[in-house]
Formats: C-alpha cells, sequence, structure tokens
C-alpha cells in the first residue's frame, strides 16, 4: 500500500478499501465541487396504499430489500451499549449465507462484539466506523480484510451526503414508530431522546428499515424520522436494553483529581472573559466535562449570567439550567439520561439537533463553530498542541472520534485532561495518532497547570491578571516525563496500515498501523477518562 | 519466596511483586498495564535495583498496574526483604528537591491524611494544597503491611511532589514507631506525628533516636493525645522537648477510651480538647484538632472547624481532599478580627516608638498576651494573603 505525506506531515495511504482518498490538504483548503449523493427515485405504485409497510420480521425486511454480498449496512448509536439491532441483522445475514458485507455504524460498543465472529467468517468484510475494545483489537491485529476508516459525526454525515459512502441498506432502531414509518427516540420502553445519527442513513439510503418495540397508531408525532423514506418497518419485542441506552441519573465524577481540573476550567471560562451573557457552551459526555458543567453553572448564577444556548450530550445538569433560566435553548445532539429524554419530549426549548446541523463541514456553516467555548477530552496532547483521541499511546484502538473533530472550530477549544493516566504521559511529544491539528485547539488544562495556544495572544493577555496557574507546555512535559520515569518507547508497530482518520472534510488525516507484539497489550489497558 | 503490593485489575498506580531467591543468575516475569511504554525501563530498573541490593540471584514475578519508579523499588525491596534476603542498601529514588526544616510554627491549619501503603493516593495529594499531608504508617495500615508501608513512604518522601505542603509521617505507636524512625528519618520528614502519646518519656526516646539517625536537618514533633492519661500528661508532653511544635488531639480512640460515644456537640470531649489547648498555649506551641470523619457533611465540618478555631485550636485534620477549602476557610482570621488585631498592634508599635510602658487601645489597656495574639493573627492573615504585608503604611486591610 503507497502512502503519501500530507499536509499534517503524516502518512496516509492513497487508497482506501479500493477507492482514491484525498490527503489532508490544511483547515478549510479542500473544497469539493460537484453535487451531492441522491437516492432513486420511487413509485408509490411499489408501496402499500394503506400505509402499513410491516413486515413479519427482521430476517423478512432484510430479504424485502435485497441484502446481497458486498452490501453497505448502516445502523445508529442512539442505544449505546444498549444495542441488539445490529448483532441481530449481521446473525441473519450470516444465516442466508451472505458475505462480504461493509458495516457502517455512527459508533460501535462493547455489546458488538459478538460480530468479531462475522468479520473471522467472512460476512462482514470491513468496518467504517469507531472500532474498540475486542474490534478495535481484531482491527489493531491486522485481522480486518478492508481498511477500517473513523469518521467524526459531522465526517460521517458528509461522507453519505456527498456520495463517499452509499449505503445500501439502513437499518435504523427506532424507540417509537407508525406502521407507515415516521418515527421518534421520545416514547417507548427504549426511548433515547432523538434519532439525529440516523437522519443522513434515511435520507440517503437505497433501502431503509424501520425496527421499533412500540408501535402507535398513525401518525407517529414528532417524525423526527419520516416514514416518506422508510421501505419496510419490523415490529419485535425488544430492539434495546433500556439501562444501557440511558441511565436513571448521571452521576457525577467522583474523583478529587478530576473535579479539580472541572474546577479550574471553569474559572478559565470565567475568567478570560468567555462566560458572559448570550454566550453559549458545549461540554463533552465524560464525568471531567459534566463537573465543568457544575461549576460553569454556579459561577453564571452567581454572577447572573444566562446563556443564549448550550450544546449537549443533554443529562440532567443541562436540563437544570435549562428549567432554572440559566440558558434560552438547549440544542441537543444526543441524550444520555431519562432526564434529558423528558426535557425534549416536554419542552420546546430543549432541540434535537442532527450532524447535519451541528457538525456537517460540506454545508452552509454549521453549529460547532458558532459556539464560544467547548470542553473535550483527550488520550494525548502533543507539546504543538495536537492532539489525538483515537487511539491510546501504545498504538491500540481506544475510542471514536465522535463530534469531538467536529467541536474543535469553537471559539474556544479546551482539552480538560489529566497531565498523565497511572504512568501513561497524556502530555506527548508528538501524538500517536493526530485526530485534531493543534491550530485548532486553544487550551489545556490540567491538574498541574493550564497551558494556552502561543497563538491565540488574546487569551493570554485576558488571563494574565488572574492567578489562574499557567504554564509553559514544554516545561509540563518535561516535569511528568520526569515523573513517570522518562520518556515511554515509542509504540511497536508494523508498517502495515489497518485503519484511517479523516478530518471532517473527508481528507485523510492519519493512519492507524497495525501493533507488532499484540501480547505486550495489557488486557486492563487504562479506559479514557474525559 | 514472598510477595509485596497489591495486584487485580481495581489496583491503580502500584504493582504486586514476588521474588523467589536463587543462588545465581535473575529471572523476570513481567506483565505490565504500560508493558508498550515502560516494559523496558521496568526490566532495566529491576535489574539495576537488584544489582544495587546487592542480590544476585533470583526469580521475580511482577504484575503491575502503572506503578511510578519509586513505588516499583519500594515493592521490589520489601518482597526481597520478606523472602529472607537480607538488605544492606536500599534503593532510594531520586529525590525532587532538598529538604528542609520548616518553620516550627508554619501555618497548619490543615492536614490531609494519606493511608501509606496506597500509592495511588500519593500522586495528587499536593494538588489540594493542604498545609500538611501526613503519609500514615499507623492505623490506615493493616499490621502485615507495615514494613511495605515503610519502605514505600520512606520513597515518597523523596520522590513525591507535595507542592509545599509540610511533609508529614504518623509513625506507629512504640515500639514499633522506632522502626519507622530509622527509615523516614534520614529521608526527608518534617514533622513526625506521635499517635497515643501518653508520657514525656515517650517523646524523649523518639528524640534520642532521631539524633542517633543523624538526621539533615530538625524534624519538629506533633504528639497526638488519644487517652485519659495523654490529657493529664499533656503538659509534660508539650513540654518535654524543644522539637514538639504542636500537639494534636485523636477523639476517636480518646472517646473509645472513656467508652462512650463521639457525639455530633462533642460535649464529652470538650475538657480533652481544652486541655490540650491549654498546654499548647502553655508550651508556646499550635494546638490541633482532630478528624471530622463524616464527608458527605460539610456544614459540620465547617461548624466543628469553628468551633475549634474558637476553643484555640489552629487547625485540624483532614481524610478528604474535600475537607480542605471548609477548614480553610473557617480558620481564616474575620475582617474584625484583622482590623482589631491591626489597630492594637499598631497601638503597641506607637507605644513603644514613644517610649510608654503602657499600650492603650481608646480607653482600654492592652496587656502583652493580646498583643502577641494580634501580631498571630496579622501574620497568618498575611499568609493567607487577607492582609498586605506592608498594611502598617497602606493602613488598610486587603480585603
Amino acid at each position: 500500500m503507497k502512502l503519501v505525506k500530507n499536509k499534517a506531515g503524516r502518512w496516509v495511504p492513497e487508497k482506501i478499501n479500493g477507492k482514491p482518498g484525498i490527503p489532508f490538504q490544511g483547515i478549510g483548503v479542500h473544497k469539493p465541487d460537484g453535487l451531492t449523493a441522491g437516492r432513486p427515485v420511487r413509485s408509490c405504485a411499489d408501496y402499500p396504499a394503506d400505509g402499513n409497510k410491516i413486515v413479519p420480521d427482521l430476517a423478512a425486511a432484510l430479504e424485502k430489500c435485497g441484502l446481497k454480498d458486498g452490501m453497505t449496512i448502516s445502523t445508529h448509536h442512539h442505544f449505546r451499549d444498549g444495542d441488539l439491532i445490529a448483532n441481530q441483522l449481521f446473525q441473519h445475514a450470516a444465516d442466508a449465507g451472505v458475505k462480504d458485507l461493509i458495516w457502517f455504524p455512527s459508533a460501535s460498543f462493547p455489546c458488538h462484539e459478538p460480530l468479531i465472529e462475522h468479520l473471522k467468517s467472512g460476512v462482514i468484510h470491513h468496518i467504517e466506523g469507531s472500532m474498540n475494545g475486542p474490534l478495535g483489537d481484531y482491527c489493531t491485529s491486522g485481522k480486518m480484510r478492508g481498511l477500517g476508516v473513523l469518521r467524526s459525526h459531522g465526517g460521517r454525515y458528509q461522507a453519505i451526503q456527498d456520495g463517499e459512502v452509499s449505503i445500501n441498506i439502513a437499518v435504523i432502531a427506532a424507540p417509537s414508530a407508525d406502521p407507515f414509518g415516521n418515527a421518534n427516540g421520545l416514547n417507548g420502553p427504549s426511548a433515547c431522546g432523538l434519532l439525529g445519527f440516523a437522519l443522513a442513513d434515511s435520507q440517503y439510503a437505497d433501502k431503509v428499515i424501520l425496527v421499533t418495540d412500540h408501535l402507535v397508531d398513525f401518525p407517529c408525532i414528532p417524525w423526527q424520522i419520516q416514514g416518506n423514506l422508510v421501505d419496510v418497518v419490523v415490529v419485535q419485542n425488544k430492539i434495546g436494553e433500556p439501562e444501557k441506552i440511558v441511565s436513571g441519573t448521571t452521576q457525577m465524577t467522583r474523583s478529587p483529581a478530576r473535579q479539580y481540573i472541572a474546577e479550574m476550567t471553569a474559572r478559565f471560562v470565567r475568567d478570560a472573559g468567555i462566560m458572559k451573557d448570550g454566550f453559549s457552551f458545549q461540554a463533552g459526555a465524560g464525568g471531567t466535562a459534566l463537573a465543568f458543567a457544575i461549576h460553569l453553572k454556579k459561577m453564571m448564577r452567581e454572577a447572573g449570567t444566562r446563556a443564549r444556548f448550550v450544546r449537549g450530550g443533554s443529562t440532567q445538569y443541562l436540563v437544570e439550567m435549562l428549567e432554572q433560566g440559566l440558558t434560552d435553548y438547549i440544542l441537543d445532539g444526543q441524550t444520555f439520561d431519562l432526564e434529558g429524554v423528558r426535557s425534549m419530549r416536554e419542552n420546546p426549548s430543549h432541540v434535537d439537533t442532527s450532524p447535519f446541523t451541528s457538525y456537517n463541514y460540506h454545508g452552509k456553516g454549521n453549529f460547532a463553530s458558532m459556539l464560544d467555548t467547548v470542553v473535550l477530552g483527550a488520550t494525548e496532547v502533543d507539546v504543538n498542541f495536537n492532539a489525538n483521541v483515537v487511539t491510546h499511546s501504545d498504538g491500540r484502538l481506544l475510542h471514536g472520534i465522535g463530534g469531538w473533530q467536529n467541536c474543535l472550530f469553537s471559539k474556544c477549544t479546551i482539552l480538560a485532561v489529566p497531565s498523565f493516566r497511572g504512568r501513561i504521559p497524556v502530555i506527548v511529544d508528538k501524538v500517536t495518532t493526530l485526530t485534531g491539528p493543534g491550530e485548532l485547539i486553544d487550551v489545556i488544562v490540567t491538574e498541574r497547570g493550564i497551558c494556552i495556544n502561543p497563538r491565540r495572544k488574546d487569551l493570554i493577555k485576558a488571563v494574565r491578571r488572574t492567578n489562574l496557574p499557567v504554564v509553559d507546555i514544554h516545561q509540563l512535559h518535561d516535569e511528568i516525563t520526569a515523573i513517570c520515569g522518562g520518556p515511554p518507547d515509542p509504540p511497536s508497530l508494523a508498517d502495515r496500515v489497518v485503519a484511517v482518520v479523516k478530518w471532517v472534510d473527508g481528507t485523510v488525516l492519519d493512519s492507524i498501523y497495525q501493533i507488532e507484539n499484540p501480547k505486550l497489550q495489557h488486557p486492563n489497558s487504562n479506559k479514557m477518562q474525559i | 519466596m514472598a510477595e509485596a503490593g497489591h495486584r487485580g485489575s481495581g489496583i491503580r498506580s502500584d504493582c504486586w511483586i514476588r521474588f523467589t531467591p536463587a543462588d545465581r543468575g535473575i529471572k523476570l516475569k513481567l506483565t505490565s498495564k504500560v508493558a508498550a511504554l515502560y516494559g523496558k525501563k521496568i526490566e532495566k530498573q529491576v535489574h539495576a535495583n537488584l544489582t544495587k541490593m546487592a542480590v544476585s540471584g533470583g526469580r521475580v514475578e511482577i504484575e503491575d498496574q502503572g506503578a511510578l519508579p519509586y513505588v516499583i523499588s519500594a515493592r521490589l525491596e520489601t518482597a526481597v526483604r520478606r523472602s529472607g534476603v537480607p538488605v544492606s542498601v536500599s534503593v532510594l529514588p531520586e529525590t525532587i528537591s532538598e529538604s528542609r526544616a520548616g518553620k516550627k510554627d508554619r501555618m497548619r491549619r490543615s492536614r490531609l491524611y494519606i493511608p501509606g501503603n496506597q500509592p495511588y493516593l500519593f500522586i495528587n495529594a499536593g494538588l489540594y494544597h493542604p498545609d500538611g499531608i501526613i503519609l500514615d504508617l499507623e492505623d490506615s495500615v493493616p499490621p502485615s503491611e507495615k514494613d511495605a508501608a515503610r519502605v514505600l513512604v520512606r520513597n515518597a518522601l523523596g520522590a513525591m511532589d507535595f507542592m509545599g505542603a509540610e511533609r508529614m509521617v504518623r509513625i506507629n505507636q512504640l515500639p514499633m514507631g522506632l522502626e519507622d524512625l530509622a527509615e523516614i528519618v534520614p529521608a526527608g520528614v518534617q514533622m513526625i506525628l506521635i499517635p497515643k502519646c501518653e508520657h514525656k518519656d515517650q517523646i524523649l526516646e523518639i528524640e534520642s533516636r532521631i539524633k542517633g539517625l543523624d538526621p539533615p536537618h530538625t524534624i519538629w514533633l506533633m504528639p497526638i493525645i488519644e487517652s485519659a492519661l495523654g490529657c493529664f500528661n499533656a503538659l509534660e508532653i508539650a513540654t518535654a522537648s524543644n522539637q514538639v511544635a504542636a500537639i494534636s488531639i485523636g477523639l476517636e480512640d480518646y472517646t473509645a477510651d472513656l467508652g462512650v460515644a463521639r457525639t455530633r456537640n462533642g460535649t464529652e470531649s470538650l475538657w480533652a480538647r481544652q486541655v490540650v489547648v491549654n498546654a499548647a498555649t502553655a508550651a508556646g506551641i499550635q494546638a490541633i484538632d482532630s478528624v471530622f470523619s463524616d464527608l458527605s457533611d460539610m456544614i459540620g465540618l465547617k461548624e466543628s472547624s469553628l468551633e475549634a478555631k474558637s476553643l484555640g485550636f489552629e487547625g485540624k485534620a483532614c481524610i478528604h481532599p474535600n475537607q480542605i477549602k471548609v477548614i480553610h476557610e473557617a480558620f481564616r482570621p474575620t475582617n474584625n478580627e484583622i482590623q482589631k488585631a491591626c489597630a492594637i498592634v499598631s497601638a503597641y508599635e506607637k507605644a513603644k516608638s514613644e517610649g510608654l510602658g503602657v499600650v492603650a487601645l481608646g480607653s482600654k489597656m492592652i496587656d502583652a498576651p493580646v498583643v502577641k495574639r494580634a501580631q498571630l493573627t496579622i501574620k497568618r492573615a498575611i499568609e493567607t494573603g487577607d492582609l498586605k504585608k506592608d498594611w502598617q503604611t497602606n493602613n488598610t486591610p486587603s480585603k
């Protein structure tokens, strides 16, 4: 496989699964021309006039949609680790003797481990989507037949919209649906809030299967997915594990160190003057980001500040902000707990968004760049402020990109991370895998100090008179390298590329390599906590 | 063969080592969470340590969960010793900075207890800026692990970043505490806490043992009174040695000694707490209050701290970083106190400069102890940033 050096100085393959790939050109450089992809014209003559598209079961649905070798099958991840559908559909494919399928999930989870069997047996050719845990190890051990492709939420939408990925069959798990195929994520035993990650699938896929465990009479209101785009509807007993889809309540981190980082981050946002009336912010999904939101909320209340909008992953904490008048709106990409679901159902100011509105880079603007600040995590940050979220320092695939890359376009991008985890430095010399270029990363908040990107002279000036612990990133790097007993050995990677990381515009940002000696990987490698 | 340390998927920043002595040749088997990054360095370190400890043969099995180098050294040394192989030369980690004596009367509003055998908790202890960090060898370490904790704490004294906090160790009750001294005295401890202190002889014995170990600088002592007898002997304990810089009370064991329950309003321990404050005052040293053990009750902690302050204590012990801020806030001199203190000291300075024998503030006479107390308040207020250093020329407190 031939590799070329892209504008970020990383080596990437020229061809990805048989199709040419465009190496990363720089931020905002690659601008495609041409038209967006379309879907085939259909006729009502071929669909039930009474609006009843129900077929007996998922196997029948797949057959009716013409499932055959080599197809691209997509699923969404609004059910997180409680998803049952992906495993079911590939089992049906296996039973039907179909092979060489491409799985195109919006993200995968530990519950998808059984799919390794189908990778081994040839039912699945390769996966274009996040691969963590056992699936990730399968990929980095070099066993997957095609190249994995990792995309952000916005990048996935862009790939579908631009025709880079052609979905043959989209299988959409819908908590609530009518026989025509209108669906939402708000009601039913598997309620998950919204179905934004399935939007592009419904719009562009050749065939769309809806699977629900909560059928309602027409019309299913609100229709987050429109039945006019749906081919068949399947009703079954269970489509997900509710307690793994949304938690009863979201718990804030109890770790004093993470609380400390969270508080320091909130202080930065306040003291740098970002927190003010009419501002907007987004915090990631993990413990530190949640704690940040809680600290910021307290500071907003003390100062009497009201935000114009906050972006979620929504949780009870964001909902409290909305209900207590601290923000005009929640613009929500996915709901994490029952409070989020309830609020979205009941409150018109809690609005569901999709990767199209929030993150798509090949469109006429998106919400992410309008945010005043965003707080995210990372596995590694290097001394040039480049960051990594997808691999560990040993090269193992750890985490999907999610909305992370898309959020980097905010006006002040903050990574809140511990400076080292256990004995693994987080501040490194050079990131193992480039997921986010340093030009877009403005501030790193660690427990041992705050580093501001030298490009951001305005932020440096803004915090000069505060007593925030601003430190030089090289100094911090030296300090923690010494604590960990010297620089870590570079990962033992073979020359073979097993997956690529795409940038928000579809260009190829970096490669992920096969791990040379999988025996060195301890089964309990650090889980990233953001 | 013998083992040391902890293993298992829930363990972090520690390792487990099993050492089986052999005549010749070192065999090493390592599984580590950080094998890909530090596997080679760990192997190199283990070989180097064994050589330094003059151990020429043995089988070493390590299960590592991201232990820092000084922790690996400690666990290895303990495993070797437990296997019966004598270790004449310990491998000490590189020290972060030269240890110096702390000031005898430095601020001791908060001291954070860290169990001495849980290295995971050492890493970020300094972040929360307690005035002191106690690496504990006593009640938080099970009897079977006392030897392991001793070596680990010794290493931590040099290698751990205390971030400005006073380096404290609570040794075991005597006689075991004397073994603790042998390891920690040369290692840079700044203050030693002596639990269950009942006689001045205990202080004298410790003082003498410390001297014999050739300490790098003066080491302060804080005896902890935890029994009725200790209360009665508080004054002799407080004055037993110049090295005694503070005296504390341990209310859990004290109330157990009396056979009563420890209540929220603490009537049962009022006399004991007052005895400790009075002994400290008479001896010219600090009185430090006990732990408040309900971690979920921040209001109770605040009330307890304010009460301690009103009784004459200068600080409290804590068992969780979340308690530190509350304690510091409670022990902060109030605006009123600062203003009063400034007025008193100004009057005193004025009287001194005019050669007057009596200090007056308005129509009131101010006695020497009052001046002394005012001076301490001002000193503390400057330390906490509540008063500018040049307040006398500036004339207004900084808040």
